[in-house]
């Protein structure tokens, strides 16, 4: 069991290795890459937006009940709700929410064609499929994700004023009071890298549980469920780490 | 010319290829024939480097494959076309895309002559009006036939072709018999199709190599495989009532 797992970790450097080598043509490299960021930006904005809002929403709401004491300033509701959208919801939140949508769709796409022989097509004509078809969606997610966090933190703020202007839990001067209240750029820095970072595993991850499938449609499936299940626990573990680092 | 030295080929502790030594001669269209896993596609995945045999080794002129260095290597694979068994057509891209897809990775060409030699290559193998489709639009023959194809683009020296004649009509199968034997003799390319057509084996084997359980049986050529006093290849042959016919 602990030994398969190191060889599983082995391969997977392996694996890197062979994504990261110049591409046969730029030309084509770039093409790729376009259509990737479009499939996969475009693609995942609805429910980005729809799941930030909403989260956004809840946590002003969670915020206000709970702080209902006279003597905290009331400018804490938007301080509050503002710290963990920037800080924590968003980056990985989102990030989890990516490897549902992005990273299964990356292993089943790249593990169909593992399937139907693409991959070994490619290889006979000479060409590094791994550098071929992974090298343009791991680029795509890390560009892209960073772009989805800052619009995901944008759509949560909105969320929570939209549901402080309705419920009028505390007064819209003051949630903007508390949004505004202190606000370092580090935070939105610290999030982009988090998400980068994090775009990395996702996309890595699965595609290397797409390309090593052996077998056919059963394995498919199986291999897309532990694309999932290992980033997320990638991503979990590495949260810890990084918030330990950076903060 | 490829040899084949000693080939063994394992997979777990099941032995799939028990040391096949046979050439396959340059300008020639050489046949791998055997019934229904024998170890056909795995020997041509050996020779072409998508699986490593265990023992012996894969020469192309005289050049050990298997242990070349990366960047050789893949000189070498942009000279080869192969068709699978099962296509492998890329099925995120349309017919044209796909016969285009070498020549865009390999070559300078402009649009218009990718466009031509798409169309010839498409013409050749006997497909029309189906630029624009999709893989999965397409019959199981039509998309072997778009495969076979896809394989000639680049105007390769050395052709692999898995059955490519299984899952297409007479005529068509005969189509396509023709059209290796004329590429293998115009451009003068290193053939090697699996088949266990009996068409083919009687009118293409230029060399025929025979695969029983993994073990290389008997080599000869369409004028003698009829004429071998091999009891295993004659149960091969003359298993259709057809052939016993034609023997008689
Ligand atoms: N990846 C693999 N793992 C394990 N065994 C394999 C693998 N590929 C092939 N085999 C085994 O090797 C043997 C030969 O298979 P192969 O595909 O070469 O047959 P074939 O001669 O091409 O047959 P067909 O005419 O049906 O295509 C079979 O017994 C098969 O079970
Ligand atoms: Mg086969």
């Amino acid at each position: 069991m602990l030994f398969k797992g190191l060889v599983t970790i082995g391969d997977y450097f392996i694996f890197l290795k062979k994504v990261f080598s110049k591409p046969a043509k730029w030309s084509v490299f770039f093409k790729k890459l376009v259509f990737e960021m479009d499939t996969m930006g475009i693609g995942s904005m609805l429910i980005v937006s729809i799941v930030s809002v909403a989260m956004g929403s809840v946590i002003t709401l969670q915020t206000a009940l709970q702080i209902e004491s006279s003597w905290i300033p009331s400018w804490t509701v938007g301080f509050t709700a503002r710290t963990s959208i920037v800080m924590e919801l968003c980056p990985t939140i989102l990030s989890l929410l990516l490897v549902g949508n992005i990273g299964s769709r990356i292993t089943a796409e790249i593990g169909s064609m593992r399937v139907t022989e693409q991959i070994d097509a490619l290889e006979v004509m000479g060409i590094n499929p791994a550098s071929y078809l992974v090298l343009p969606k791991v680029s795509a997610s890390v560009i892209v994700n960073p772009v989805l966090c800052i619009f995901s933190i944008a759509f949560a703020l909105v969320g929570g004023f939209l549901t402080v202007w309705i419920t009028d839990c505390v007064s819209t001067y003051n949630y903007i009071d508390g949004l505004t209240y202190c606000f370092r750029v580090y935070d939105v820095i610290y999030a982009v890298t988090k998400t980068t970072i994090f775009a990395f595993v996702m996309s890595t991850v699965s595609s290397f549980y797409g390309y090593k499938i052996e077998g056919g449609a059963l394995e498919l499936g199986k291999a897309s469920t532990q694309g999932i299940i290992v980033s997320s626990f990638i991503i979990l573990i590495l949260n810890v780490v990084i918030t330990n680092l950076m903060l | 010319m490829i040899e084949v030295c000693d080939v063994s080929k394992y997979f777990g502790e099941k032995q799939v290829l028990h040391s096949i030594n046979t050439n396959f001669e340059e300008g020639k269209v050489n046949l791998i024939i055997g019934r229904s896993g024998s170890g056909k596609t795995v020997l041509m995945k050996c020779l072409v480097g998508l699986h490593a045999p265990e023992e012996g080794k894969v020469l192309y002129s005289g050049r050990e494959f298997h242990n070349m260095p990366d960047g050789e290597k893949q000189h070498l694979r942009a000279e080869m076309g192969m068709v699978f068994q099962g296509s492998a057509l890329f099925d995120s891209m349309t017919i044209e895309e796909n016969v285009a897809f070498p020549l865009d990775m390999f070559t300078q060409q402009g649009e218009g002559e990718k466009r031509d030699r798409v169309d010839f290559c498409l013409e050749c193998v006997d497909l029309q009006n189906i630029n624009r489709l999709y893989p999965a639009e397409l019959s199981g023959g039509m998309k072997k036939r778009a495969a076979i194809a896809r394989a000639l683009a680049c105007n390769p020296k050395y052709l692999f072709f898995d059955e490519p004649n299984s899952g297409l009509d007479p005529k068509t199968s005969l189509l396509i018999d023709e059209l290796i034997t004329k590429i293998t003799h115009d451009f003068n390319t290193t053939t090697v199709v699996n088949t266990h057509d009996m068409n083919s084996i009687i009118t293409i084997g230029e060399t025929i190599s025979f695969i029983y359980q993994g073990r290389l049986e008997w080599t000869g050529n369409s004028s003698n495989v009829l004429a071998s006093d091999n009891p295993v290849l004659n149960d091969f042959i003359f298993a259709q009532p057809l052939v016993q016919r034609l023997k008689k």
